[in-house]
């Protein structure tokens, strides 16, 4: 308990770093698993077979890869993620304009393995909703974009909402990995840097990285229980 | 080309057919400009399709290509090794765990009416409270990220001197967070089953744990099998967390590989294409055997197949 208290400000320190590492990768994977998912339900087929390939290489490497490629192979490119230093966000996340670049690495390591996952909730969604829906908007003259707008996407904004949200979950836990690979200040590299650098015991800094990891993850799960839950009432 | 019939679209006519075509030519052809400028150009400028890189990998010829190979082999037999054991240790635990609070949950209802008032009590108080403790405890390793437990572990036993070999380590904090979940999800298929089931094993005066092994558990192992199997994916998955803890699996060599060749792109990517090779052929398994079951189901339909169905589907979801 000493431990918890007197670095108190380490864990909160990390526990901001996560968050903003998270809250980042969160938008950009909502982003690209969306356009990803658009692509899968195209009528193009070039399109299609391109998210179709990059679901299964996504959701069947281990994140670890994806990270080790980013951390070693795209710097060899001369890839160091500075597209992502748009004006706007750089003044939001301090550590995008920084110079040193596995923070944004890390963020597009999460963005495109997360990607493919919030893709197959979307499109999950999608196909719950009953063909006999769009078959009937088609029929009373909506237009695509009208069918999608007022038909499709309210039905399968419902149905994916839950999966997302285990998605985003996932992505919170994930994050953790960041910080093996030199994120400084994460929660993860600040408690293995307090144990093996500071020296202090394991057990009690570890229980406080465990719990503030809780802090991100345990409120989203009951949020995702009582969504679930009303959303069983109702159907 | 065949387009599959989709929710969002009629059956195209032909003048969709024809827009459908050109914009699949027009896709097509920006597709191959974007890939020759964002990935063909920026390798090529760095010179990473030199045999200097590659011949290590593809070339048997090259000097060390055995050595590598041999490398990686050692990696991926190390990997597999951690996965095996961690997918046996979860699989034994997760079920057990499961039984457990499936007991737990009906001795909740018991009175206990054949002791006296106060060891009734105690003991009604007891299976609440346990009740409590595996429900928080299972929220809890549930919540933490698999990485976060895996270094807990490591150093949580070292410090009390409990020295193992590295192996273990992964495979105990692996066991850790998929017990849990593989407890969730067959805990999850037996709430899913027809309600007959369990009034039958009552009716015909089979004990609570007799029922939960006889009637509710085989069922739910079957409805959860493609839920189990991608779940053996993100274990296999999860192992490649091993080099944290310097664990000589098949990541750690293949860094190893790269440093001292300098072809981190060639070396990952090889790596990365044997991960999803074996994923996919996981995968698909997986859903070959729900296609299985889904075709059984239907050909003797059950009330509540649907629904076990639609919670297979979340299940899934749930678990990446």
């Amino acid at each position: 308990v000493r431990v918890l208290v007197e670095y108190l400000d380490v864990f909160l320190g990390g526990l901001w770093v996560t968050f903003q590492i998270c809250i980042l990768s969160a938008i950009g994977a909502l982003i690209l698993g969306a356009i990803v998912a658009i692509m899968r339900i195209s009528p193009v087929p070039p399109l299609r077979w391109l998210g179709t390939a990059y679901i299964t290489v996504f959701r069947n490497i281990p994140l670890t890869v994806v990270m080790f490629f980013t951390a070693f192979a795209l710097p060899v490119l001369g890839v160091d993620g500075s597209f992502l230093k748009l004006p706007g966000l750089t003044s939001l996340f301090a550590r995008l304009g920084t110079d040193l670049p596995f923070f944004r690495l890390a963020a597009i390591a999460l963005i495109t393995y997360t990607a493919a996952f919030v893709c197959e909730a979307l499109r999950s969604g999608v196909n719950a909703v009953p063909a006999g829906q769009s078959e009937a908007g088609r029929s009373i003259g909506l237009t695509f974009i009208q069918n999608l707008r007022f038909v499709v996407l309210p039905q399968a904004w419902k149905a994916a909402i839950v999966p997302l949200g285990s998605v985003i979950i996932a992505m919170i836990k994930n994050s953790a990995l960041a910080g093996i690979f030199g994120v400084t200040g994460d929660l993860t590299s600040e408690g293995t840097t307090l144990v093996s650098a500071v020296g202090e015991p394991a057990v009690p800094v570890f229980t406080g990285i465990a719990a503030a990891y809780l802090v991100l993850t345990v409120p989203l799960g009951l949020l995702l229980d009582r969504i679930e839950r009303r959303r069983a009432v109702t159907r | 080309m065949s387009i599959e019939p989709s929710v969002l679209y009629d059956a195209p006519g032909r003048r969709a057919r024809r827009t459908t075509l050109i914009a699949s030519i027009v896709s097509g052809i920006a597709l191959a400009v974007g890939a020759y400028y964002l990935v063909y150009l920026p390798l090529a400028r760095n010179d990473q399709f030199s045999l200097e890189k590659w011949g290590p990998l593809i070339d048997p010829g090259n000097p060390v290509f055995a050595q590598v190979w041999s490398l990686l082999a050692e990696g991926f037999v190390a990997t597999l090794t951690a996965a095996a054991c961690a997918v046996i240790a979860s699989l034994t635990v997760g079920t057990a765990l499961a039984v457990l609070r499936v007991q737990l949950k009906s001795w909740l209802n018991l009175r206990f009416t054949g002791f006296a008032a106060p060891v009734g009590a105690a003991l009604r108080g007891l299976t609440w409270l346990l009740n409590g403790v595996t429900r928080v405890a299972v929220e809890i390793f549930r919540g933490i990220p698999v990485v976060i437990t895996i270094l807990f572990v490591w150093y949580g036993f070292r410090e009390y001197g409990v020295r193992l070999e590295t192996l273990w380590y992964l495979v105990i904090g692996l066991t850790i967070y998929n017990s849990i979940v593989i407890a969730e999800i067959l805990r999850s298929g037996m709430d899913g089953l027809p309600t007959g089931q369990r009034e039958a094993a009552d009716s015909i005066g089979l004990s609570s744990y007799q029922r939960t092994r006889l009637v509710l558990l085989p069922q739910a192992l079957r409805i959860m099998l493609p839920a189990l199997i991608s779940q053996l994916v993100v274990v296999l998955k999860d192992t490649s967390l091993g080099f944290i803890i310097s664990y000589e699996e098949a990541l750690r060599e293949a860094t190893f590989i790269s440093q001292n060749l300098g072809n981190p792109i060639q070396v990952y990517l090889v790596v990365g294409v044997i991960f999803v090779g074996v994923n996919y052929s996981l995968s698909k398994l997986a859903q070959y055997v729900q296609h299985r079951l889904a075709r059984g189901r239907r050909a003797a339909p059950t009330t509540g197949a649907a629904g076990t169905q639609l919670e297979t589907e979340a299940v899934v979801g749930t678990t990446t």
